[in-house]
């Protein structure tokens, strides 16, 4: 099983120095991991490296193609709250 | 005898500008010692004067970033310290090295060399440590500057002080974890992600922890803050105090830039940035604790652009390639450059001092009159120090008060450029709309040139352009014109500032 980089990668590199197991290629149109070479992060950390650091939603899926980061998860607001939450900032 | 004077001369606070618009000069940095004052007065980001006269330039080796800003989208540079929008090329340090060192042979005034992205540069330890490394060895005479969010910080600092460092600048936007997290959404933590509060405090922690350590060590630290309106604005006086007392030599406030079209949560989601009115108020309120830097410019500050022409074309990586730069003889060069710009810097005080004097004795001869009131002025220039910018060109206006004893720089005003040069001016109407609207408070806008169009449009809002002074020093011109307001009469009006704000 092998992590997945798609579209809407930004090519920031944030997650490339961190894999264990070299498995990301600086590539265009964006990043990829070599699905042969990523071991999941299995043994050497508790949570995969380029899944915690990677900025964009929805780009990096797990061995089961789901994305580890769905959309509301990085700004920590989920999508249904968002029309209240514009309220409130834009209230500021 | 001489050894008294000299000891005098050393002791004079404030004594390596006399300039009163000099932001970072003068007496507010009286109480640093000799060493560091030196250091800061040709540092184009700390001295309002020297920034007139000197550039730094910014390379783009650290592409990856720690922790996430809501106002950054990390499809563009960190806007920590450049232009939300504008995506770099990201070199690799030998790339970057052999940059550096063609531009600083062919622009004598490039002194500072800055890493500061696109992502956080001590995220990338490896890439900006390596080209501080071949910088210090083969051109020792720039600066070096690295911008960060604090958070690797601690754990770098004895790495970073082994180069020809010069100065950090930590991004340092709350001291108050509820604040912090109504800004960072999560941060990279010992290979996890954090998030919420937690996320707040342990960056707050790491980036005071790498201030102390820092200025325990000798190295001077500025901290710029991002003013968000509702979120930390109140706060930031708050942070003032903090970093101050534990030794940062200036406090920087930008203002936050958000724009749906930059893709940035606070963008999407409607947050303001502040009025220019807000900015300046909170830079007050900030003032009276330390020394304040209002020229930032919130942009790379780029020395490829210095002189009002843009030379990146001469230093794309194809053209450097080809370049064998004999550095020790472009030393030499630079040193005569170095010494020329002292001299001219050193005329122009003297010159102005002159005509504060004259300002003075100018409401001295009126005494029944009650004090003029003062005036804000907008200058277009490419630097240099002198009024020397077509206002249809110029991307920021330098905001200077001109009251009855000086004619003191109140900050800068980036604007959308309405003219590109070209016939293709499409909304140039609309842009120039919104560069009156940018110009709100200010009563005169001094440039080299200007058509005929904005004239009319800035005339009508109530803003005199003056086109009289092109070339001349920015604080003489601006001293004359108030000079002239005030023998023509415009300076008695009662509630002048009502009608300021309104112009
Ligand atoms: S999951 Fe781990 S091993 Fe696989 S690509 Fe990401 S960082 Fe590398
Ligand atoms: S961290 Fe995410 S956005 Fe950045 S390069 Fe990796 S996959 Fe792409």
């Amino acid at each position: 099983m092998a992590y997945k980089i798609i579209e809407g990668c930004v090519n920031c590199w944030a997650c490339l120095p961190l894999c264990p197991s070299e498995a990301i290629r600086e590539a265009l149109p964006h990043f990829t991991i070599d699905a042969r070479a990523c071991t999941e992060c299995e043994g050497d950390f508790a949570d995969p490296q380029c899944a915690s650091i990677c900025p964009i939603e929805g780009v990096i899926l797990d061995g089961l193609g789901v994305p580890v980061n769905p959309p509301g998860s990085l700004t920590g607001i989920p999508p249904d709250r968002w029309a209240e939450i514009r309220t409130q900032i834009q209230a500021r | 005898m001489e050894l008294k004077v000299i000891s005098d001369a050393a002791g004079t606070p404030g004594g390596g500008c006399a300039s009163s618009g000099c932001g970072a000069g003068g007496e507010k940095l009286a109480h640093l010692p000799e060493a560091i004052r030196a250091k800061i007065n040709n540092h184009p980001c700390f001295s309002e004067d020297a920034h007139h006269h000197y550039a730094r330039m910014h390379v783009a080796v650290a592409p990856a970033c720690n922790i996430q800003c809501h106002y950054c989208n990390r499809k563009y540079d960190c806007s920590n310290e450049s232009r939300p929008g504008v995506v770099s090329e990201v070199l690799t340090p030998d790339q970057a090295v052999k940059k550096v060192i063609a531009v600083a042979a062919a622009i004598p005034q490039m002194t500072v060399l800055g890493i500061a992205g696109p992502g956080d540069p001590l995220a990338n330890p490896q890439r900006t440590l390596e080209t501080f490394r071949q910088l210090s060895e083969k051109a020792p005479d720039i600066k070096l500057c690295v911008s960060t969010n604090g958070l690797a910080l601690p754990g770098l600092v004895d790495e970073i002080c082994k180069h020809n460092i010069e100065h950090v600048t930590i991004t340092i936007n709350c001291v108050d974890p509820d604040v912090g997290a109504k800004i960072y959404p999560w941060i990279f933590w010992n290979n996890r992600r954090v998030t919420g509060r937690k996320a707040a405090e342990i960056l707050i922690e790491q980036q005071q922890k790498g201030l102390e350590m820092l200025v325990a060590r000798g190295v001077l630290v500025k901290v710029n803050s991002v003013l968000i309106p509702g979120v930390n604005a109140e706060h930031l006086k708050e942070v003032s105090r903090v970093v101050k007392a534990k030794g940062a030599f200036l406090h920087n406030v930008m203002p936050l830039i958000a724009e749906p079209e930059h893709g940035t949560f606070y963008g999407l989601m409607g947050q303001r940035g502040p009025t220019n009115d807000e900015l300046t108020a909170l830079q007050d309120a900030c003032a009276g604790d330390m020394a304040m830097m209002r020229h930032c410019r919130q942009c790379r500050a780029d020395a490829v652009g210095m002189l009002g022409e843009d030379r990146g074309e001469e230093f794309t990586l194809d053209k450097i390639a080809e370049q064998d730069v004999d550095y020790a003889a472009a030393m030499a060069r630079r040193a005569e450059v170095h010494a020329a710009i002292e001299a001219s810097r050193a005329a122009q005080r003297n010159a102005s001092s002159e005509t504060f004097v004259s300002i003075a004795s100018l409401t001295r001869r009126r005494p029944a009159r009650p004090e003029p009131r003062p005036v804000l002025m907008a200058v277009a220039t490419t630097g240099g120090g002198v009024i020397n910018q077509h206002f249809g060109h110029a991307r920021e206006f330098l905001v200077y008060e001109a009251s009855a004893n000086d004619v003191r720089f109140v900050g800068h005003r980036k604007v959308d450029l309405y003219c590109s040069g070209d016939d293709t001016c499409g909304d140039g109407e609309s842009v120039l709309a919104k560069t009156i609207r940018l110009l709100d408070g200010c009563e005169v806008v001094l440039c080299s040139r200007i058509g005929y169009e904005p004239w009319g449009q800035l005339e009508s809002a109530g803003i005199a352009p003056n086109g009289e002074h092109a070339m001349e020093p920015i604080e003489d011109a601006i001293a004359a014109v108030y000079r002239e307001m005030g023998e023509a009469g415009l300076l008695e009006r009662s509630g002048g500032t009502a009608q300021r704000m309104s112009a």
